[in-house]
């Protein structure tokens, strides 16, 4: 049913969309409507642990709003500068095409349908996540490999029950889908025994886990079945707006990788070595051809943090959620995460 | 001869019997009277026990209610903390801290202005009215989004919690009971096409649930206008939800409009008086009266309908609560979450539904 609704309301937002980005965006108009409001108006999840949340002070908190930081340092040099707007599922692509907001960073999975028909562009993928499985420690299981006839707790109205299909279908195994509304009800389901296995993305499970009353008791197989790319989306036909956006997440993953990071930016402003030098806009001026200010690169690795600090405070090893770096580390340290150069 | 004694002094009374007075006599009349009822009265004390003493466990006696972070909830009952640290931003959402006295001030000029109204003793409840109706919205509006004699603006998507809440049921009530009105006098009106219009309207607004009312007004709208015309989302929502709330309202109103006589309103005319003095001065009055068990009931579920807007992302109470609930430092306490929004919603429910009460028995509508 909420597919059936999806669908309708993505073919109909896709007609829309169709008939309003022809000529809407011109390049350029978003960067000065930008900088005339002196706010980036930033579209973020209602509330995911990890990705949007706001804290006990009602700031946002998460890697979806620190990517938003991150395009108000390199606008404004100010990270402050960011105006976040709330935003439903259903509601997301609407509120981009409608110019509500200019960047969306809503947990976003880059599918082909909504880069080509929705008159969006993705602008690079700031979390690689995936659908994961969540088993009892107690029942030995160490593979998906083995959850042959197994029962699944599922979230409805997601592709995960589509996911789990392909998968067990390729693997020529039998599973058992039992279906929740909330996630709350699909731990709940979970730790009262309807099923064996919870299924969702690996960057909610440890969320999930959280919620057990005893999380020790159910651990994270290493299998992940599916691909969801998420990250920040821009309007189409708007193409310095766009390398903007898209430029300000590679130079958070170039400055992991070049060891620069909120901490050591100062000191590492005035290096002679020629690659940090352009990072840091003393050589050459890679801001100009965005509309950015020739030490954009600096501004959000000293305000914001570099990717890994980023994931580490949110999702990784320094938050509760202890996500692993996996398929999210440097491409430098069996990761797949990979910016071109800055030259 | 023996002589008799006339005692004139009465004699004590002598007490009731002890199984007719009492705590026994109560419990027998009213619990154990008959063995079906002795059973079933058993069986409900039983379930209450059974239901009541784990939840009180839980909710008083192992809860904690001291402290700022989940560390402080150890000892396995509710963890109350959790609303605690958080419950500023429950009941203000984003509103700056700095700047709440001016919610505060709201709320206190609100509750001053319900009380000059309903409280029978005050005096002047004409001048009570107009200020509630024409000033009270105007001062309210610039006092919560500013803008005027300096105050800073406080844009209304960072409004939230219980306080946009209040302002989604208060705008809702006090704009659908005129529209409502209206429309229901156009619908019994014999003029045709005030008549028609206002048929349309309410079968189409009555026709369509409010969540698609409040989704059209938050995603489909800002695609119909122009880019340049940024239209409030909160207006949006306000909108969408007076004018599906005033249909219903028009439905209950004409409810009492056909509940009085056609006498009534003919000995009006037959005394002189217009269209606007006959309805004014001799139909609404009495079928208003009448309707107050309607219009409440209205209004109570107008008022739990306002956390719809979730759904456009507005954070309405139930929907900040849900918010922080996704905050990876409170995983885990959703039930503690969702009990207090119960609460608190029950405590505005049950309060409009005593006054409610309380109003109809002081103008006896019990014809």
């Amino acid at each position: 049913m909420l597919h059936n609704n999806k669908t309708l309301l993505c073919s109909a937002t896709a007609i829309m969309a169709t008939l309003l980005a022809t000529g809407s965006a011109q390049a350029g108009e978003t960067m000065d409507a930008v900088k005339e409001r002196g706010q980036v108006v930033c579209g973020v999840s209602t509330g995911l642990p990890g990705f949007s949340t706001p804290d006990d002070q009602g700031n946002w908190e998460g890697i979806d709003v620190d990517v938003c930081h991150g395009v108000a340092a390199a606008v404004f040099g100010d990270a402050s500068k960011v105006q976040f707007v709330p935003l439903n599922a259903k509601e997301r692509f609407t509120a981009l095409q409608s110019g509500e907001i200019d960047v969306l960073s809503r947990n976003t999975t880059w599918t082909a349908t909504r880069d080509t028909t929705l008159g969006l562009n993705f602008t690079g993928v700031s979390f690689y996540d995936g659908q994961g499985f969540l088993v009892k420690e107690s029942l030995g299981i160490d593979s998906a490999k083995q959850l042959d006839g197994a029962a699944f707790c599922v979230q409805s109205g997601t592709t995960t029950e589509l996911n789990l299909a392909d998968y067990f279908q390729a693997h020529d195994m039998s599973f058992e889908p039992v279906v929740f509304d909330t996630s709350d009800q699909t731990v709940g389901g979970f730790e009262a025994g309807r099923c064996d296995v919870l299924t969702s993305d690996t960057s909610q499970l440890n969320a999930l886990r959280i919620k057990l009353s005893d999380p020790d008791s159910a651990k994270v197989l290493p299998e992940v079945i599916s691909k969801e790319p998420l990250g920040p989306v821009v309007r189409q036909g708007d193409d310095q707006w766009f390398n903007a956006v898209k430029w300000t997440l590679f130079a958070m993953i170039n400055a992991e990788e070049m060891g620069i990071s909120s901490e050591n930016a100062d000191e590492m402003k005035g290096s002679e070595k020629p690659g940090i030098a352009r990072f840091m806009g003393s050589e050459g001026n890679f801001g100009e051809a965005m509309g950015l200010p020739a030490d954009w690169a600096y501004s959000i690795v000293s305000q914001v943090g570099n990717y890994g600090e980023v994931f580490d405070r949110n999702v990784g090893a320094g938050s509760p959620l202890n996500i692993e770096r996996g398929l999210n580390a440097l491409w430098t340290e069996g990761g797949i995460q990979y910016a071109p150069p800055i030259r | 001869m023996s002589k008799l004694t006339l005692n004139t002094t009465p004699v004590d009374a002598r007490p009731a019997p002890k199984r007719s007075i009492g705590a026994i006599a109560w419990l027998r009349a009213n619990l154990f009277q008959g063995p079906i009822n002795s059973v079933l009265s058993l069986l409900a004390i039983w379930a209450l026990i059974a239901g009541l003493t784990p939840l009180i466990q839980w909710a008083i006696i192992d809860a904690d209610w001291i402290g700022t972070s989940r560390e402080a909830c150890s000892s396995g009952g509710a963890c109350w903390v959790f609303i605690s640290a958080r419950f500023e931003q429950f009941i203000y959402g984003f509103y700056p801290s700095e700047l709440r006295w001016r919610v505060d001030l709201t709320f206190v000029l609100f509750a001053v202005m319900i009380a000059w109204l309903a409280l029978p003793r005050l005096p002047a409840k004409k001048l009570a009215a107009v200020l509630t109706l024409a000033v009270f919205p105007i001062v309210a509006f610039y006092l919560l989004h500013g803008g005027l004699f300096g105050m800073p603006t406080v844009p209304t998507h960072r409004w939230g919690g219980l306080m946009l809440t209040l302002v989604l049921a208060v705008v809702g009530i006090v704009a659908a009971l005129p529209i409502g009105i209206v429309l229901a006098l156009g619908r019994q009106s014999k003029m045709p096409i005030v008549k028609s219009i206002s048929v349309v309207f309410i079968e189409f607004w009555r026709g369509v649930p409010l969540i698609t009312v409040l989704f059209m007004a938050s995603v489909m709208l800002p695609l119909f206008v122009p880019t340049e015309v940024d239209m409030d989302k909160l207006v949006r929502a306000l909108i969408g939800i007076t004018l599906f709330q005033s249909a219903y309202m028009a439905e209950v109103v004409r409810g009492g409009l056909q509940a009085i006589p056609k006498g009534q309103e003919e000995a009006a005319a037959a005394l002189g008086m217009g269209y606007w003095k006959r309805m004014g001065l001799i139909v609404l009055p009495q079928a208003l009266k009448m309707m107050i068990p309607g219009i409440v009931n209205t209004f109570i579920a107008l008022f739990k309908d306002t956390s719809l807007v979730l759904i456009i992302g507005l954070f309405d109470l139930l929907a900040i609560v849900q918010a922080a609930l996704a905050d990876a430092d409170w995983l885990g306490y959703s039930i503690e979450g969702y009990v207090f929004v119960a609460f608190v919603f029950w405590i505005f429910c049950f309060g409009m539904s005593r006054y409610s009460q309380y109003l109809e028995r002081k103008l006896h509508t019990g014809h």
